[in-house]
């Protein structure tokens, strides 16, 4: 069956990110298939490259990135809610000139119609909210 | 067609376990989750709402890495089932919608 | 291929971003010719009340963007009657006119013909 995953919640801030990544890990050891995770509202701050957590404290990015790589999940940021937070990829950091670009690799930016692509294409579609 | 609801707010600060109690389908069911599992306590303000959902045949679990981590295996309602990330993925596909309630 | 996909808006207007939030995925997900239905829970029935003015808090207004909706197609909006009494507010009380209000049975009804709820 194929999943696709809503992700709401900063990590650091409340557990809805770390709840969202062990039922993505579950669903796919159960041999199911992640459509996408779609980051959206604080959930953006998922795919900051800049984020420095303390080495015995998860780090959330690098978990969604290993899933990525080993499983070939598309990790989609929306570019909206990732704008006004301070998520940019090179071609947004130049076309609002600002001095940096910070979304992680394996990361992408997106509109909310991958969102809804996603509701058209899964069987199942969870939200895990903050 | 039935839906697996989750909840994530303990039910002495909020209201949300209750709304979705009073919501429920007699063929839905509900996880909860993070600050959720407080709403499985023997304690809990929805202890009666929780009681009679079951009575009516409505499935509650509660998520066992987040009541190990708070501490409270051994302080839960009869009836409430414990699962793991595993189950909670073949609970979403027993039941056609998730709603989540935060 | 066209889904049934059910909007719930559990939270009020402006202390979070959430309801915000949940407008944009609605325009987004009409745009994209899906079958939509809206429905108001709990402390999302207070953004329909009539006279909001964010302005003084910075704020752009939903009570503005909501009766819009119609024009995105998106026509059916539920708005469920016990998180409005519960409230103290009737349906003379709300911005849109053509909401259904739904009892708990009916709201029930409404989820079990979708394919997908999207939570707020």
């Amino acid at each position: 069956m194929k999943f696709a995953i809503a992700v709401h919640g900063a990590p650091h801030t409340s557990q809805a990110s770390a709840s969202a990544y062990r039922f993505a890990r579950a669903l796919l050891d159960e041999g199911h298939e992640l459509y996408r995770v779609f980051f959206y509202r604080d959930g953006v701050h998922n795919g900051s490259a800049l984020a420095a957590p303390p080495q015995d404290e998860q780090d959330l990015t690098a978990d969604w990135q290993t899933l990525a790589r080993t499983h070939n999940v598309d990790l989609l940021v929306c570019i909206a809610a990732a704008l006004r937070r301070g998520i940019l990829n090179a071609d947004e950091a130049e076309r609002y000139a600002k001095p940096a670009a910070n979304l992680a690799q394996g990361f992408e930016l997106g509109g909310l119609g991958q969102l809804v692509d996603a509701a058209v294409h899964v069987d199942r579609l969870i939200t895990f909210g903050a | 067609m039935s839906t697996l609801h989750t909840v994530n707010k303990s039910p002495f600060n909020h209201a949300t376990l209750s709304q979705c109690a009073r919501l429920c389908h007699d063929q839905d069911a509900i996880v909860l989750l993070e600050d959720g599992v407080y709403g499985a306590l023997t304690s809990s303000p929805c202890a009666t709402d929780l009681a009679s959902l079951l009575a009516r045949g409505v499935a509650l679990f509660a998520l066992e890495c987040d009541l190990r981590a708070r501490g409270l295996e051994a302080r839960l309602l009869p009836g409430i089932q414990v699962t793991d990330e595993r189950g909670f993925v073949r609970l979403s596909l027993e039941h056609k919608t998730l709603q989540s309630w935060y | 291929m066209r889904r049934q996909l059910l909007f719930i808006n559990r939270h009020s207007p402006y202390g979070e971003s959430v309801a915000r939030d949940a407008l944009d995925a609605v325009m987004t997900a009409a745009a994209y010719d899906q079958h939509i239905s809206l429905l108001f829970l709990d402390d999302g029935v207070f953004q329909l009340l009539v006279g909001q003015a964010p302005g003084s808090i910075a704020q752009k207004s939903l009570g503005a963007s909501l009766p819009a909706l119609p024009l995105y197609e998106v026509e059916d909006i539920y708005v469920h009657l016990g998180s409005l009494q519960a409230r103290g507010l009737s349906p003379e009380d709300l911005i849109l006119e053509s909401v259904t209000l739904l009892d708990d049975a009916a709201v029930q009804a409404l989820r079990a013909r979708q394919d997908h709820i999207l939570s707020f």
